[in-house]
């Protein structure tokens, strides 16, 4: 009697177990399918015209991507020239100030900016710089994704530092060094690793983003390097192609697809590789 | 170098003033984060105003979007976001929820267990406009052949559609946070109920379930607030209609999605701050989502 | 630290001081709307970039996305296939000046076995994106088409889910032939359709009928054309089944213009005309000193409008599209001559 009872429970837990193992393993078939799909449709798209040339008009064959290499290139730039000193040192205050109001409030608004539809960013990216500075441009494009990237940095930089023993700031400030050089110095080097993984980790997710680039960045056929005016950028380009109906299109933007994810993919893996090699062991 | 608990100095030698101005700094940039979610808050506020004076309240449950006759209702879109955010999380339930398990149980080190979490960190990574891209030619011919079958109007694109390729897009977020909170189950009440002869399913079912329960249900949430938001992948697979769906087979519009669609080309102030008015609803409701879910997620993290 | 941000500076700095080194920024000229003439304006601007080293960037993003923008001066020119009221062309104490560019056509095509010819009533086309007639084998349809048998399918209706000239124009005609079309839904750029699938701009459109079996849309002639798809004849007010073309378009616009060229085509009484023909417009302001407008750009405009309507018209029949007659290309002239800056001609 004993047995059977055993049997069954023993039955049901294999039954789980193979439930689990199921599901963990399908989870993972869709991305095995997207990124064959984007190897097979894309690898053949990739070439040294694709990558130098810039856009054909609508219906003619050739042309390249280079524009929108460049304007991902320098969207990015932008946005981390915005997001990561403000971000940074947002975090440091926040390492440095566990508790308090401003704290408190800081950490809210940085999880409530976090959680913020990237649609909305754009929208705000409209109204704050495209409509007064009367241009669709880079800059605001780059804003956009630099309030993007926000959240993930402070946030990162403040767990970092918060690892990092408070000894060492003690240690350092009874030797008499300044306080600004303490943190700067001392601490911010220790939590580099962390901090550097950090700003990759959140630059690949903005390099991917296309909806707050939709109304700000506004796309271009040529190349451009004003940031006062429009670019050109990957994904714009990626979803401008894949809605239309031209099959040329459509190669070119598995091409294009092809390249931003491996480039998303390399960004990611050099993030780990940062956070292991350069990590400071306490 | 004197300082008291203020912050202030009262010796103002070389140190002590670049210590001042560099707290003050550190001070301005926290603060600045604060004054943006502010400013977005309010330039969202302002720039419906338009809008909320014309329609008020009523815009919540207008059914009717008529840019012709400047009759603007954002019934449509909630209806469609939240029945695809809906959906999306009821498909992605059990594959984050094995993922939790099989990383935070079963296979908590070795090389399974890199092989799945680097995938799924993949799976997060790609952008979402490759996702709809990829559901445009992979998902919409197959759920059209689906769609044939059954004798239904074959569009591919709808809510469905838009369904599964979110379930896709968000499973990684409720299985990262469930992973999170199945660890931190301390590991006597295991070991005891292990020793009084439990088998691995029912320790799962009767300890760690219901210990981890409001911390998988804040990954869930998180998940949600993730869902409501995505808008690329969502406008390139739902069919763009501005209806009340009738069923999951239907095309339909979701608040981004509408967005994404009519925002360059809104003429009108009406028309504009009706859009940004859904912007607005859009904000409200993911912040309070979201901020739902990390409360809980970080309770839990503190009671252990 | 201090390195870091000597850096940093140093980047902004070389970001910014590119606004100035770079004296080509005023050969550049910021365009956006219809998709409607997309494929004309893309090789036209191509060429004229080869040809005089200026780069006009014009955005796809739907006539209503072209009017927006114009008015809010994010621009230097739209382009919409549907033209500003009396009303709205007046802005802050400026004009909004239209010019037609080309003659094109609002197509019905559609995604049946067999690509069938079909011929098409006024009615028909109501009843069908009304949501009245369903299916493809409806009597009505047959009623038209004696000699094809179209099979039991459902019809999908597609339509512009993004501000459209093209759904303006085509709803335009569909209100001048059906009381009941313009009172219950009218004219404009985006309509509260009672049915079918929405899809942004021309290229979407096309994009979907391709895929969908059963699909029915409009979409403007090139787009059609270049992807191989099937195309209605519609029938006009002289009761001929018309094919859309260039002849049957400029036989549509053979009309005494008046001096704004703003005018709508559709409906056409010509014999052999098109009934759903239309120009398309590029708009720009009357007084070119506004918000901080150099000289040089309204002289760089007025030379891409100049060159646009005279030698720019060798790229519309190789895509489809019709050119100006000579008395279009007259008005045209003259509105571009009366473009101001600070009150002086711009154009000598």
């Amino acid at each position: 009697m004993t047995k059977n009872r055993i049997l069954v429970r023993i039955l049901k837990d294999r039954i789980f177990l193979g439930f689990v193992l199921f599901f963990s393993l399908a989870s993972i078939i869709p991305l095995f399918l997207i990124v064959f799909y984007i190897i097979k449709s894309g690898i053949s798209a990739v070439n040294w015209q694709f990558l130098t040339h810039l856009p054909r008009p609508v219906g003619e064959a050739g042309g390249g991507i280079s524009n929108a290499i460049v304007g991902t290139a320098i969207l990015i730039l932008i946005s981390c020239l915005i997001s990561v000193p403000l971000g940074i040192f947002a975090g440091i205050y926040l390492s440095e100030n566990r508790e308090g109001k401003l704290s408190y409030f800081t950490r809210l608004c940085v999880e409530i900016l976090q959680g913020t539809p990237s649609i909305v960013i754009g929208i705000i990216a409209y109204l704050w710089i495209v409509v007064p500075m009367k241009t669709f441009s880079a800059f605001s494009g780059g804003v956009a994704l630099g309030i993007m990237m926000l959240p993930l940095i402070v946030r990162t930089t403040e767990e970092t530092l918060k690892l990092v023993p408070n000894t060492l700031k003690e240690a350092s400030l009874a030797l008499g060094v300044p306080y600004h050089q303490t943190i700067l110095k001392v601490i911010l080097p220790a939590g580099l690793s962390g901090i550097l993984t950090g700003v990759l980790v959140s630059i690949a997710r903005i390099a991917g983003e296309t909806a707050p680039l939709l109304f700000t960045a506004f796309g271009s056929p040529f190349m451009n390097f004003n940031i006062f005016k429009p670019i050109n950028a990957l994904p714009l380009l990626i979803f401008n192609y894949a809605t239309s109906p031209y099959s040329e299109w459509h190669t070119l933007a598995w091409g294009a697809s092809f390249i931003l994810v491996v480039f998303v993919l390399i960004l990611n893996v050099i993030a780990k590789l940062v956070a292991r090699k350069w990590k400071v062991q306490f | 170098m004197l300082k008291d608990k203020s912050g202030l100095l009262r010796v103002w030698g070389k140190f002590e003033r670049s210590e001042f101005f560099f707290r003050k700094l550190l001070f301005f940039t926290a603060l600045c984060m604060v004054i943006l979610v502010v400013a977005i808050f309010l330039s969202l506020l302002l720039n419906s105003f338009p809008s909320l004076k014309k329609m008020g309240i009523g815009f919540v449950f207008g059914k009717t979007w008529d840019p012709v006759f400047n009759q603007f209702g954002a019934l449509p879109f909630l209806i469609g976001t939240l029945l695809t955010s809906f959906l999306a999380l009821l498909i992605s339930i059990p594959f984050s929820l094995s993922i939790s398990l099989f990383l935070g149980e079963y296979f908590t080190k070795g090389i399974f267990s890199s092989i799945l979490k680097s995938a799924i960190e993949l799976l997060a990574g790609i952008p979402s406009v490759i996702y709809g891209f990829w559901a445009l030619f992979v998902l919409v011919p197959l759920v059209r052949t689906i769609q044939v079958k059954l004798g239904i109007l074959p569009y591919g694109v709808g809510i469905f559609t838009a369904s599964l390729v979110l379930a896709i897009m968000i499973i990684p977020y409720s299985a990262a946070i469930g992973r999170e909170v199945i660890q931190l189950v301390p590991s006597d009440l295991k070991e005891a109920a292990f020793s009084l002869g439990a088998t691995r399913f029912e320790v799962i079912r009767r300890i760690v379930l219901p210990y981890a329960r409001s911390g998988i249900m804040a990954g869930i949430l998180l998940a949600l607030g993730r869902a409501l938001g995505e808008t690329m992948a969502v406008t390139m697979v739902i069919g763009n209609t501005n209806v009340i769906p009738r069923d999951i087979f239907s095309p339909a519009n979701t608040m981004a999605s509408v967005i994404a669609n009519e925002f360059t080309e809104a003429t009108g102030e009406i028309y504009l701050s009706a859009l940004v008015e859904i912007g607005l609803l859009l904000f409200v409701v993911t912040t309070i989502i979201n901020i739902i879910g990390r409360q809980i997620v970080k309770k839990m993290t503190i009671e252990v | 630290m201090k390195r870091l941000i000597v850096v940093w500076i140093a980047i902004m700095l070389v970001l910014i001081g590119e606004v100035f080194s770079l004296q080509a920024q005023e050969r550049e000229l910021l365009g956006a709307g219809a998709t409607f003439p997309y494929p004309f304006y893309s090789k036209a601007f191509d060429f004229y970039y080869q040809q005089f080293g200026v780069k006009v960037n014009y955005q796809a993003i739907g006539s209503g996305g072209g009017i927006r923008q114009l008015i809010n001066k994010t621009v230097d020119f739209g382009g919409t296939d549907a033209f500003m009221s009396d009303e709205e062309i007046q802005v802050e104490g400026n004009y909004i000046l239209h010019i037609p560019t080309c003659l094109g056509a609002v197509v019905v095509t559609y995604n049946l076995p067999g690509q069938p010819i079909l011929k098409l009533t006024p009615a028909v086309l109501v009843d069908i994106f009304m949501g009245r007639i369903k299916r493809w084998n409806d009597p009505e349809i047959a009623a038209c088409n004696p000699d094809l048998s179209l099979p039991d399918m459902n019809i999908m209706v597609v339509h512009r889910s993004d501000g459209s000239g093209t759904t303006y124009v085509f709803s335009d005609y569909l209100s001048k032939v059906s009381v009941e079309w313009s009172e219950k839904i009218g004219r404009g750029k985006s309509l509260n359709w009672p049915a079918g699938l929405g899809a942004k701009g021309n290229p979407g459109v096309a994009g979907l009928v391709k895929q969908i079996p059963g699909a029915f849309g409009y979409v403007e002639l090139t787009y059609a054309l270049q992807n191989k798809m099937p195309v209605a004849l519609i029938q006009n007010a002289a009761g001929n089944f018309i094919q859309p073309s260039i002849e049957s378009v400029s036989h549509a616009a053979d009309i005494e213009l008046p001096e704004h060229t703003r005018v709508s085509i559709t409906d056409t009484h010509a014999e052999y005309g098109y009934p759903i023909s239309s120009f398309t417009w590029i708009i720009f302001y009357k007084e070119q000193n506004y918000g901080q407008r150099k000289r040089e750009k309204a002289e760089e405009l007025v030379k891409l409008l100049w060159w646009l309507v005279h030698e720019g018209q060798q790229f519309t029949k190789p895509l489809d599209y019709a050119p100006l007659s000579e008395r279009a290309i007259e008005k045209a002239e003259k509105i571009i001559k009366s473009v101001t800056y600070n009150g002086e001609p711009v154009l000598q």
